[in-house]
This record gives C-alpha cells, sequence and structure tokens, in this order.
C-alpha cells in the first residue's frame, strides 16, 4: 500500500519548550491511524505542522510523496481538516458556505459536489439555512462536507465527534468507515474516544509530552500491555512516568 | 452583592488587559491622539481665521476624503477580522491559497466596501452643503487612488500585526488612522504642526494628498510634485505593507498564531 502521509523525524520547539520531539509514522492510503495522547500531548501540534499551519524546527512531511514545504499549495489541494474548535462563517447560508469553500478548492462540478455531499450527510434540508443557527450536530456535519469538498486524499480529524450526542457521532462513524473504504483515503483521527478509535483506526499512535510512546493496532495494544480495552492502555500510558519524561 | 464576586470579574479584565501591550498601548494612546488633533486643529482655526474663503467646502472635502482612507483602512482589517471573530481563521490559511491571492482578493473587496460608503456621502454634500467633491476635478481620481493605496497599506500592516500577535492586535486596528490623523494634516496646513511633526509628516503621503486637495481648492491651482510624492512615499510603504505580511505570515508559522487564534 502507498503511503499518503509521511513524517520523518519532525520536531517543534517553540522557544526552550519542545513540544513534538523528534517524531516518524506513515500513514498508508485507505488508512486510518489514530493519534491519540493526553492534552498538551502534542496531537494538535502534529497535525498543525501536517497542514502546513506550523513550521517544524526540523524534520521532513510529505503528503502523497510532495515535499510539504516546497509543494503547500498542491499538498494544500489533496488535504482537509476538521476541529470543533473551527468553525465556518456564521452568517452565511450553508449553501453559501460550501460554495465558497467549492470555488477556494476550486472544484470543478460544484452544484453535483454539493448535491452528492448533502445527500450524503443528510445536509440537504440544511442548505438553505443560516449557519450560525445550527445545533451542534448539524453544524459537524456540515463542516464534515466542507472538509470532504475537494475530494481530499488526506483528512485531518481532531475529535469529530466530540460534544455530539451518541446518535449523530455513531452517523459520523459510519460515514466516514463508508467514504473511506468508498475513496481510499488515509484519515489521521485525533480523539479521545476510545471507542471511536477501536471501531474505526487500523492502528493508534499513542503521544505523550510530544514523543510516539507506543504504536501498534488496537487489538495489540490491549494485550500488550495487559488491559481489558484501549481506554485503560490509555489511562496506564497516560500515568505512567515514561522513560522520556 | 458579593465583592469577592465583582473583585473575581475586575480580575478577568485586568490579567487580560496585563498580559497585552497592544491593549494597554490602546488605553494609553487614544486620550493623547485625540488631544493632539484637536488641539492642532483649534490652533490652526484660532491663528488663521480667514485662511479659508470657503472653509465648509473644503472642510467637507478633506473630511469626504479622510472618510474614503478610514473606510479603506477599516475595511480591510475588518475582513480580516471577520475570520478570527467567526473561527474560520485556520480553514482559510489550510485552504490551497496563496498569500498573494488573500490579499488581493481583501484589496478588491475592501475597495468594494468603501465606494458603496462614498458614493452617498459624496451625493449628501451637494444637496445638503451646496458642494461637490467633483471640484477637485480630475486630480480628484488620482487623490483617491493614493489614499486608497495608503489605506490598503495600512490595513496590510495591521493584519500582519493581527497574524505575528493574534487578536489582541485588533484595538490597534481601529486606532491607525487616528494615530496618524494629527500628522497627516487632513484638516490643517503642515506649517500649523511644530518642525518635529513636520519632519513625521512630510515622509506619509497622506500630507501631499491633503495639501494637494487644499491647493486645488482654494488656490485653483494643481502642484503635480504633491501627487508624485505622495505616489512614491506610497509604492515606499506598500513594498513594506507586503514584504512585512510575509514576514508575519513565516513567523506566524513558527509561533502557532495560524492555529490559536483566541483571545
Amino acid at each position: 500500500m502507498k503511503n499518503l502521509i509521511e513524517v520523518k523525524n519532525i520536531k517543534k520547539n517553540y522557544g526552550k519548550k519542545e513540544a513534538v520531539k523528534d517524531i516518524s509514522f506513515n500513514v498508508e492510503e485507505d488508512e486510518i491511524l489514530g493519534l491519540l495522547g493526553p492534552n498538551g500531548s502534542g496531537k494538535t501540534t502534529t497535525i498543525g505542522m501536517l497542514l502546513g499551519l506550523l513550521k517544524p524546527t526540523s524534520g521532513q512531511i510529505f503528503i502523497n510523496n510532495l515535499k510539504l514545504e516546497e509543494n503547500r499549495i498542491e499538498i494544500l489541494e489533496m488535504i482537509n481538516f476538521i476541529s470543533p474548535y473551527i468553525e465556518l462563517p456564521k452568517k452565511l447560508t450553508v449553501k453559501q458556505n460550501l460554495y465558497v469553500y467549492s470555488k477556494l478548492y476550486k472544484v470543478q462540478n460544484i452544484k453535483e459536489r454539493i448535491e452528492y455531499l448533502s445527500e450524503k450527510l443528510r445536509i440537504g434540508e440544511l442548505l438553505n439555512s443560516i449557519t450560525g443557527e445550527l445545533s451542534s450536530g448539524q453544524k459537524n456535519r456540515v463542516s464534515l462536507a466542507k472538509a470532504l469538498i475537494n475530494e481530499p486524499k488526506v483528512l485531518l480529524l481532531d475529535e469529530p465527534t466530540a460534544s455530539l450526542d451518541p446518535e449523530v457521532g455513531d452517523f459520523v462513524r459510519t460515514f466516514l468507515e463508508e467514504y473511506k473504504k468508498e475513496k481510499k483515503i488515509s484519515i489521521l483521527l485525533a480523539s479521545h474516544n476510545m471507542n471511536e478509535v477501536t471501531r474505526l483506526c487500523k492502528s493508534v499512535l499513542m503521544m505523550k509530552s510530544g514523543e510516539i510512546i507506543d504504536q501498534g493496532k488496537p487489538e495489540d495494544l490491549i494485550k500488550k500491555h495487559g488491559r481489558a480495552n484501549l481506554e485503560e492502555v490509555f489511562l496506564k500510558l497516560s500515568r505512567s512516568k515514561s522513560e522520556f519524561n | 452583592m458579593s465583592l469577592t464576586r465583582i473583585y473575581g470579574l475586575f480580575l478577568r479584565h485586568f490579567y487580560l488587559i496585563t498580559r497585552s501591550f497592544p491593549r494597554i498601548l490602546d488605553l494609553v494612546y487614544w486620550p493623547s491622539i485625540q488631544i493632539t488633533l484637536w488641539g492642532f486643529i483649534s490652533n490652526f482655526f484660532a491663528t488663521h481665521t480667514t485662511y479659508y474663503n470657503n472653509a465648509v467646502g473644503v472642510i467637507l472635502t478633506c473630511a469626504i476624503l479622510y472618510d474614503f482612507l478610514f473606510r479603506t483602512s477599516i475595511g480591510f482589517n475588518m475582513l480580516f477580522l471577520e475570520e478570527i471573530w467567526s473561527r474560520n481563521f485556520t480553514n482559510l490559511f489550510i485552504a490551497p491559497m496563496r498569500i498573494g491571492e488573500i490579499l488581493t482578493s481583501l484589496v478588491i473587496t475592501a475597495l468594494i466596501r468603501s465606494l458603496i460608503g462614498l458614493v452617498p456621502a459624496i451625493l449628501l454634500t451637494s444637496p445638503l452643503f451646496g458642494i461637490s467633491i467633483l471640484d477637485l476635478g480630475i486630480f480628484l481620481f488620482f487623490l483617491f487612488l493614493s489614499l486608497y493605496i495608503f489605506g490598503i497599506t495600512l490595513g496590510i500592516l495591521v493584519s500582519s500585526g493581527l497574524l505575528r500577535f493574534g487578536p489582541s492586535f485588533e484595538n490597534i486596528a481601529w486606532s491607525t488612522m487616528f494615530l496618524l490623523a494629527p500628522f497627516g494634516c487632513i484638516y490643517y496646513p503642515i506649517e500649523t504642526l511644530p518642525e518635529i511633526f513636520q519632519k513625521i509628516a512630510y515622509v506619509l503621503p497622506l500630507v501631499y494628498i491633503f495639501e494637494e486637495a487644499r491647493n486645488i481648492l482654494i488656490n485653483q491651482t494643481v502642484n503635480i510634485e504633491n501627487v508624485y510624492y505622495a505616489f512614491i512615499w506610497n509604492a515606499f510603504y506598500f513594498s513594506i505593507s507586503i514584504a512585512l505580511f510575509y514576514y508575519s505570515f513565516n513567523a506566524a508559522k513558527n509561533k502557532g498564531t495560524l492555529i490559536n487564534m483566541g483571545e
């Protein structure tokens, strides 16, 4: 399988503080990789670097074999991102927002793309609604539509189901599973929802204090650490005084 | 009434102010700028009561020109701030847009916003005061163009600050025009300023624009040098602003401001 994301020895320092310490990993085509770790472990910093919003202090990032540093625009055309911490302009209708982002990503068949995503994400009835007036669940699905507007090869998800009720959360997870299967995209999923990670991810990276402290398939990690589920593995690793500290 | 809770809320704002240099600066310079600007205006009118034969016309024309500059600059900043307020900032910077494309788009939008505000103002002055800004003739276009370029330049400079320092730089965005107003000699000739201030004024394009507007209206002559110097200084500051924006973008990528646009 081809690696769509290749991260090689990236570090990020803020002055003397080392936010990310020399990490490397790959994400294959048609794979969802989970990025786990307590708050402040370097997950968002890592995602920021993959999006070109943060410049690594050292190391290299390749997306679809293109070096990020030298091909920022080409890479951003094939990547997208969703996070509960960013929103779409509130005063615009859903349709206007999707149309604007279709233009920014130079989508060719805008009408067909919006119709396709509206149907898949069940937002057809929301298209003429004001984005700021939507519920959390509705906003989440609209943000997901925006994140898929450019048919990304690589999708970065930061807590995609945070603050969603179980029904909407399940809908989003099922959608992501099916979409990944259909389009063979790579997904990097940062989440604190261990059930979600166990269900969606082929393998996971455990981060702590800017380092990858363990990695593997969820079932292998559970077995390796002698725990009942991934949440217990997470708690064990988060609370342990790692050799890196 | 709980003094503890009152104190708690006071602390919330006090911490915010003391942790942000732009916010402290904002508190200090507003009174200073107002006093300086109105001091010079009062001083000029007290000593030169016969300078303007058509005071209303000249002052209103200068007010419209200044407002165009103000709207262009603020308009540009508003476009940038809107993205921060709506938490759409990250979405914009992960879209495959070149910095040049972002700036060009904002520059065009700021022009349209300014013209929407300008046209009614020009139309109102004629029936209300019997004054037409079109009296400035063909040079009106060059004066507006100069003001537009300088307004955009200030907008880009402030946006660079927002990129570099985050939303705490917002207050500066609102007050840049007022900071420059005393040196711009909008309502009075440059000779009204103390010598040291004149030196500052001469390196700003504003003084040439407003001196020329007054020259055309009062003396009915055109001093092409003023238009020329305004464009030279504009080109200088515009180039600096573009370079600074690129620098700030790279600095923001190092510092992490692009993913942490909060308070």
